[in-house]
C-alpha cells in the first residue's frame, strides 16, 4: 500500500511552467530509448516487452504500485539489472544513440555515464565528505584529475546538489556523521561528480522526512537543464511535482507514457485514471 | 505492582517477578563462572610466576642449573617469529579466502571451503603439527621455525576465513550496490568498499586468530621442537614460550619450575595484550556503524 504524503508547496506558477516545458520537451530528442525490453529474475519477468522513449535533459518520473517493475526497469538503463544473481535483460536500450548492451560495451563503462541514486543513502562509511563525492572520479581511468581539480570538482557537485553551504567546512569529516537527507544530497552529488548524461532516482525520498524530500525535490527540478532524469517514485504528488513526462506501469508492461500534465488530467488508459485516482496500488 | 487489582493477578504477577529474579539471579552466577577461570589463572599465575620477573628474563638467556638468574629471551623471540611466520601464511590466504567466499557465496568451491574451513577448525592441533612435520621436517631431515610456522599458520587459515567471511557479509549490499553504479570494477567494489569497510571486523578476527594460535603447544613439538640456544633462523629449531614451559614444568628443579610459572605469565600476557588490541581496533572510527 502507498501512503501519500500530503502535497507541499510548489508555487502553481512553477507547476505550470513545469507542464509547458514537458510539453516542448517531447519534441527533443530522445536520450534513452528502450525496445521491447524485459527483465526477467530466473524465469520471472519483471519488466515485460516496454518499448519507450524518455527525451533529453527532462525528468521522467516512472510511477506504479509496489511490485510493478519501476526499479527493475530503472536498473536495466545502467545494466544493474544483471548484478543480482540469475537476473538477465532481453531487448535493447539505446542511450544518445549507442546500444548499452551491445557486445563490446562493458557496463562499468555504461556506469560510469549513467549515475545512480538509491531509496536509502549509501554513503561509503570509511570515507570523508570529500573523498565520498570524488568516489566516482577515483576508478575513472580516464580521469586524471589532479587534487586542485578534483577538489574543484567536488565543490560544483557538491553545489549542484545543494550541499556545498552546509558540507563545506566538514569536507574531511565522515560522510555518515551527516543527517539522512544530507547523506542522500551526498549522494547525488557523488553521482553528479562524475558528469552523467543520465542520472537515475530509484525512490530517493523514501526514506527521507518531509523537509529533505522537499529539498531533494527542488534540486531535481532544478537538475533537468544539465543532465537527463530519471525518477521512481511511489508518491503521485512528487511525480506531478517534479517530473515532465510520466510512465505509468503495471505488472511490469507499460500502460502509458505521456506528458505529466496528461497523465494526471486526461489519462487515456482506464488502468492509469483508476491508479492515479486511487483506486488500486 | 500495587495498582494491579485482584488477588489472582496479584499473586501471578508476584510468581512472575519471582521466576524473573531467579533466572537473572542464575545469569548472573554463569556469567561469573565464566569468567573465574580466566580469573583464577591470573591470579594463579601472579602469585607463582611474578616474583620471577624480572629484565633479566626477558633479556637473558637460560643458565644451567644452579646457577642463579637466567632468562627466557630466546623463548619469547621464538614465540614472536612463529607468530609472524605463521601470520605471513595464515592472513594472506585467510582473508582472501574468507573474501571469495562472501563474494562467491553458492558456488561449489565456496561451499566445499566453507564445509572444510570448518572441519579444519575442530581439527586436533597435534594433526597440524604431524601434517608440518611430514612436508617439511621429514623431506628437509630436521626441525625448523619454519615447520612450526607452517603448522600454526596452517591453524589459522580457517579461523581468519570464516571470521572474514562472517564480517564481509555484514556489509550491506547497498553499498555493493553503489559502488557499482559508480562504476566501480567489481574487484575493486570488494577490495575498496567492502573489504575496506569491514577492515575492523577482520583486523579483529586476525589477532584473535593470532591470539589463540600464540599458546599452542602440540603443532610444535615435532616441528619447531625447541631450542636452548639463541636461533632466530628460520631453517633451525626454535625456541618457543610453550615448548620451554613444557620443558621446566616437566624439570624437577624448583627454580626452573619457577621460570615455567612466569613463561606462563608472560605467554598470557603476549595473548591478553593481542586481545585488548583487538577491542580497541574495533572502537576505532575504522569500525563506526556501518547501518
Amino acid at each position: 500500500m502507498v501512503r501519500e504524503k500530503p502535497p507541499r508547496l510548489v508555487t502553481p506558477a512553477v507547476q505550470v511552467r513545469a507542464r509547458e516545458q514537458a510539453v516542448a520537451t517531447e519534441e527533443t530528442k530522445p536520450c534513452i530509448v528502450a525496445g521491447h525490453l524485459s527483465a526477467f529474475f530466473g524465469d520471472a519477468a519483471a519488466v515485460r516487452d516496454v518499448s519507450i522513449s524518455i527525451p533529453q535533459n527532462a525528468v521522467t518520473a516512472i510511477i506504479g504500485p509496489s511490485g510493478c517493475g519501476k526499479s527493475t526497469l530503472l536498473r536495466c538503463f545502467n545494466r544493474m539489472h544483471e548484478t543480482v544473481p540469475g537476473a538477465r535483460v532481453e531487448g535493447s536500450v539505446e542511450i544518445l544513440g549507442s546500444s548499452i548492451y551491445g557486445e563490446n560495451t562493458s557496463p562499468i563503462a555504461v556506469r560510469r555515464h549513467v549515475g545512480m541514486v538509491f531509496q536509502r543513502p549509501t554513503p561509503f562509511p570509511t570515507m570523508s565528505i570529500r573523498a565520498n563525492v570524488a568516489a566516482g572520479l577515483r576508478v575513472d581511468p580516464k580521469s586524471h584529475a589532479s587534487r586542485g581539480a578534483t577538489d574543484a570538482i567536488v565543490e560544483e557537485a557538491l553545489q549542484r546538489a545543494g550541499l556545498w553551504a552546509e558540507a563545506k567546512d566538514r569536507l574531511d569529516e565522515s560522510a555518515i556523521a551527516l543527517s539522512g537527507g544530507q547523506q542522500q544530497r551526498l549522494c547525488i552529488a557523488r553521482a553528479l561528480a562524475t558528469r552523467p548524461r543520465v542520472l537515475l532516482l530509484d525512490e530517493p525520498t523514501a526514506s527521507l522526512d518531509p523537509l529533505s524530500t522537499q529539498k531533494v525535490e527542488e534540486l531535481v527540478y532544478d537538475l533537468r537543464t544539465t543532465v537527463t532524469v530519471v525518477i521512481v517514485t511511489h508518491n503521485l504528488q512528487q511525480a506531478a511535482r517534479v517530473s515532465d513526462g510520466t510512465a505509468f506501469l503495471l505488472m511490469g508492461e507499460l500502460i502509458e507514457f505521456a506528458s505529466t500534465s496528461e497523465m494526471f488530467t486526461a489519462p487515456r488508459d482506464p488502468r492509469t485514471e483508476s491508479y492515479i485516482t486511487g483506486r488500486f496500488g | 505492582m500495587e495498582s494491579v487489582e485482584g488477588s489472582g493477578r496479584m499473586k501471578n504477577a508476584r510468581r512472575r517477578h519471582l521466576v524473573s529474579g531467579v533466572m537473572i539471579g542464575l545469569t548472573y552466577i554463569c556469567a561469573i563462572l565464566a569468567t573465574l577461570p580466566l580469573l583464577l589463572i591470573l591470579w594463579h599465575l601472579m602469585v607463582k610466576g611474578a616474583s620471577s620477573i624480572s629484565l633479566a628474563f626477558f633479556t637473558h638467556m637460560p643458565r644451567p642449573v644452579g646457577e642463579p638468574g637466567g632468562g627466557m629471551a630466546n623463548a619469547i623471540v621464538g614465540t614472536l617469529i612463529l607468530i609472524g611466520i605463521a601470520s605471513a601464511i595464515g592472513l594472506p590466504i585467510g582473508i582472501g579466502a574468507g573474501l571469495h567466499l562472501a563474494e562467491k557465496k553458492t558456488t561449489p568451491l565456496a561451499q566445499t571451503t566453507r564445509f572444510l574451513a570448518d572441519v579444519l577448525n575442530g581439527l586436533p592441533s597435534i594433526v597440524m603439527g604431524i601434517f608440518a612435520w611430514q612436508i617439511l621436517v621429514r623431506p628437509i631431515g630436521h626441525f625448523s621455525a619454519l615447520a612450526g610456522g607452517v603448522a600454526l599458520g596452517a591453524m589459522m587459515i580457517p579461523l581468519v576465513t570464516r571470521t572474514t567471511e562472517e564480517m564481509l557479509l555484514v556489509v550491506p549490499t547497498s553499498l555493493r550496490e553503489a559502488a557499482l553504479a559508480l562504476g566501480y570494477p567489481k574487484w575493486r567494489t570488494s577490495i575498496s568498499i567492502v573489504l575496506r569497510t569491514a577492515l575492523a571486523g577482520i583486523v579483529t578476527g586476525a589477532l584473535v586468530a593470532v591470539a589463540r594460535i600464540a599458546g599452542e603447544t602440540a603443532p610444535l613439538l615435532f616441528t619447531a621442537l625447541g631450542n636452548q640456544f639463541w636461533s632466530t633462523s628460520i631453517g633451525q629449531p626454535i625456541a618457543a614460550l610453550p615448548l620451554q614451559i613444557f620443558v621446566y614444568a616437566n624439570n624437577a628443579y624448583e627454580e626452573l619450575h619457577q621460570l615455567a610459572w612466569a613463561g606462563a605469565l608472560v605467554l598470557i600476557s603476549i595473548v591478553l595484550v593481542i586481545s585488548l588490541a583487538a577491542r580497541l581496533v574495533t572502537r576505532s572510527r575504522f569500525g563506526a556503524a556501518v547501518d
